[in-house]
């Protein structure tokens, strides 16, 4: 078993509380932070652990951090990205509920750091449960003397606001999420300029995970270069990983990255093996976004070697045959599992999700969930794996913001790794509604990927 | 800023001003390196970016970062570095993902050309035509929406539009309270009036010029005449609202429709009030100035073509000639 930073003390009983939470040693990070460093020593702090975004994208935090404009005489945000809709990803919401302070700490720390006087929470619509929690914190924290003016006699002040989005996946695109926030309809924007020049209000913001924020809080405990130690090479510390599917205990599970991902599928600590006794199929590794992998590569490289869980083992081959750490979505499918249906859901939610703001994301995803329906009820083509995968070419890259990336990658991979399946069900219109397909006839030798003429 | 930064575009270097965009650096230039463009309109800030149909290709960032970029740019939102080189149309990898997104475009369009008003002036249909494929890979239903009544001026054909939103720029700008904008999401997202309210002030007419497609056609025009049919003349009146210089569309004796006058990008040059566009549509009401000189690729021109050869620009540049090799030999064939 890893060691446990953010779930460390989750099953104490009142962990939701102050009262708790400062007996088990919360807002130290926050005394230390304010009492005996500087905000660049925090920047620097946090450049050393090495800590990487926890949103999907895995960019550095610190980086981001000290890439934040800082003119005269303008305010500046950080915003937390509590838009957490991924299909597959529940890590964020499951750390809101039970160790809110755990975020708050991390705002208040990772705020006077930025030296952003207003700081929001941006939490998906549908969570209302979360938002109460979160509101009902930080009002323990203001009245704890965390929050507010002049926080522990250093002079430092900070309003930190909770703000309900309306539910909209693209509103977790952090240009999106800013429009959102200010009033406006929730389009991605153009960029550059990025948010760390001009972002909300026109002001330069910092926008964060929350598992990105709530990790500020062990890394200014334990410092930069201990927190480093921990992970393997440039993916250092540990990451919440929501794990679902068909295993036998499904859950966020805190991971040291660099376990390798057979023993977090089969090992009892952790997803406890395959439900039911069945055999492992394909793992969608990071949230839907990411290319979906059969099991013989998601348990092992092209080369041979074990496959780790980290942004570059996971990421190792390229889209050829690897796949993205994304936000940590870890959705394993059995042998009784579709994998057409499965990415005909996946389509499903990119299509209805797509802001409907730029050509090719609005009408291509609309259509690839056309074909892929097509294909689920028995009624495809061959020629239509062909199109799906010319579809997803031809809006993977061309979009303003990755939503179209997104839906194209998912779409793309199933297609690589698992034409036969495919092919089956236009072969079996009947059988294919009746039975499926079971375990994949593994890509052997590995597929090249297709190029633009 | 008096910097001028060089931008080289498809082998052709120009200088600009600093900030210039990529779009109005080629547009300087002229001729077939100027990329298409559906969303973007000079004269409304903030639009573009949307329509992806002017995706470029980024070969050199700049003389201090030679990098290129790693993804094709919409060339409209993205400003010329010092040193940079661009290429247009002697990418095959911007040709093809400009055919994608023709495509797109086009996929859920009625293309019920034959009885729509734009037709023959439409930049989708010129786009298609350049761009296209011969047909079709989509074999679903097209979307459709429910009809919406915008006044008694406008006309708004919801299945047709492109989502470009210079529309609703136009509202939000040019006219004096936004009435109308973007409802629904992802490919239901529509163009509506709020509350169905219909567009009421002087200056909304303009958005049947921005418009692209033939999602927004004048009213007092509809089904009256193909435009090719139709004379383009110059006019000017004393407008004490607007600029009053028009364009008139002529049948025989009678004035058909009355637009604002269109640079060579199918841009407005100065917008236009809806006394002037709806209300006079009688030759005294209007000092004439003239026939408006009409582009050698409209088809109003159709059956005079003076001459078919390549843009000048093509002529002198060996990488152009390359790329357009298929079009100048069809050129020279006749």
């Amino acid at each position: 078993m890893g060691r446990k930073l953010l779930l460390e003390h989750i099953n104490v009983p009142g962990i939701n509380t102050l009262k708790v939470y400062r007996e088990k040693g919360g807002y130290k990070a926050l005394e230390k932070a304010i009492k005996t460093m500087s905000s660049d020593d925090l920047v620097e702090e946090v450049k050393k652990s090495g800590l990487r975004g926890r949103g999907g994208a895995g960019f550095p935090t610190g980086m981001k951090w000290s890439f934040l404009a800082k003119p005269e005489g303008v305010a500046r945000y950080l915003v937390c990205n509590a838009d957490e809709s991924e299909p597959g990803t529940f890590k964020d919401r499951y750390l809101m509920t039970y160790i809110p302070h755990a975020l708050i700490e991390g705002m208040i720390v990772s705020s006077f750091a930025l030296g952003a006087n207003t700081s929001y929470i941006y939490v998906r619509g549908e969570m209302m449960p979360q938002i109460r929690i979160l509101e009902k914190a930080i009002a323990e924290a203001k009245e704890a003397g965390f929050l507010g003016k002049n926080i522990l006699g250093s002079g430092y002040d900070l309003e930190l606001y909770v703000q309900p989005g309306g539910g909209a996946y693209i509103c977790g695109e952090e240009t999106a999420l800013l429009e959102s926030l200010e009033g406006k309809r929730g389009n991605p924007r153009i960029k550059p300029p990025f948010p760390a020049i001009a972002g909300l209000y026109g002001c330069p913001t910092v926008v964060n995970n929350v598992e990105s924020i709530a990790a500020i809080v062990p890394i200014i405990n334990m410092g930069g270069d201990e927190y480093a130690k921990i992970g393997v090479g440039r993916s250092t510390g540990t990451k919440l990983i929501s794990a679902s599917g068909n295993i036998n205990k499904p859950g966020v599970y805190e991971i040291e990255l660099g376990l390798s991902v057979e023993d977090f599928i089969y090992s009892d600590d952790y997803c406890g093996g395959i439900a039911n006794g069945k055999r492992l199929k394909a793992v969608v590794a990071g949230g839907s976004s990411v290319p979906i992998l059969p099991a013989n590569l998601i348990l092992n490289l092209a080369n041979g070697e074990k496959r780790l869980m980290s942004y570059e083992s996971l990421s190792e081959g390229g889209f050829i045959t690897g796949t993205m750490l994304g936000s940590g979505g870890f959705v394993v499918l059995d042998e009784d599992q579709s994998v057409v249906r499965n990415t005909w859901n996946f389509a499903r939610f990119y299509s209805h999700e797509s802001c409907g703001q730029c050509s090719p994301c609005r009408e291509g995803t609309g259509w690839m969930e056309k074909v892929l329906h097509r294909l689920v009820n028995g009624k495809g083509k061959m020629s239509d794996m062909d199109l799906l995968v010319d579809v997803a070419k031809k809006i993977e890259g061309n979009t303003i913001c990755p939503l179209g990336d997104a839906a194209a990658w998912p779409v793309a991979s199933a297609i690589r790794h698992f034409r036969d399946e495919f092919e089956w069900y236009v072969n079996n219109p009947e059988l294919s509604q009746k039975q499926n397909y079971g375990l994949a006839h593994y890509a052997d030798p590995l597929p090249v990927l297709e190029t633009v003429e | 800023m008096a910097d001028k930064f060089k931008v080289t575009i498809d082998g052709i270097p120009t200088e600009v001003e600093a900030g210039t965009s990529i779009l109005n650096a080629a547009r300087q230039i002229g001729g077939d390196i100027v990329p298409p463009a559906m969303c973007y309109y000079s004269k409304l800030e903030g639009s573009g970016g949307k329509c992806r149909t002017c995706l470029v290709k980024v070969s050199k960032g700049s003389e201090k970062d030679p990098r290129p970029m790693p993804k094709l740019v919409a060339s409209c939102r993205t400003n010329v570095m010092d040193g940079m080189e661009v290429q247009n149309i002697t990418s095959p990898e911007v040709v093809e993902a400009r055919k994608g997104v023709v495509e797109m475009l086009l996929i859920n369009h009625p293309l019920d050309c034959p009885i729509c008003d734009q037709a023959g002036e439409c930049h989708l249909q010129d786009l298609g035509y350049e761009h296209g494929a011969e047909a079709t890979r989509y074999e679903f239903d097209r979307r459709t929406f429910e009809k919406i009544d915008i006044g008694d001026k406008v006309q708004l054909h919801m299945t047709r539009c492109i989502l470009c939103y210079r529309c609703v720029f136009v509202a939000d700008q040019i006219t004096q309270k936004r009435v109308h904008g973007i409802l629904g999401r992802g490919d239901h997202a529509e163009i509506s009036t709020y509350i169905e309210k219909a567009i009421d002030n002087d200056f909304s007419g303009n958005v049947i010029d921005v418009c692209p497609v033939g999602a927004l056609t004048d009213k007092t025009f509809r089904f009256k005449n193909r435009v090719w049919f139709t004379k383009p003349v110059e006019a000017h009146r004393d407008c004490p609202t607007c600029s009053g210089k028009v364009t008139l569309w002529y049948k025989g004796e009678e004035v058909l429709r009355v637009t604002a006058r269109k640079d060579e990008f199918g841009e407005v040059e100065e917008f236009i009030c809806n006394t002037c566009r709806f209300d006079k549509k009688a030759t005294n009401d209007w000092v004439i100035e003239g026939p408006r000189k009409v582009s050698r690729h409209s088809v109003i021109n159709s059956n005079h073509y003076n001459e078919l050869q390549p843009a000048q620009v093509v002529k002198k540049n060996l990488e152009l000639q390359e790329a357009n090799k298929e079009q100048f030999e069809r050129a020279t064939k006749f």
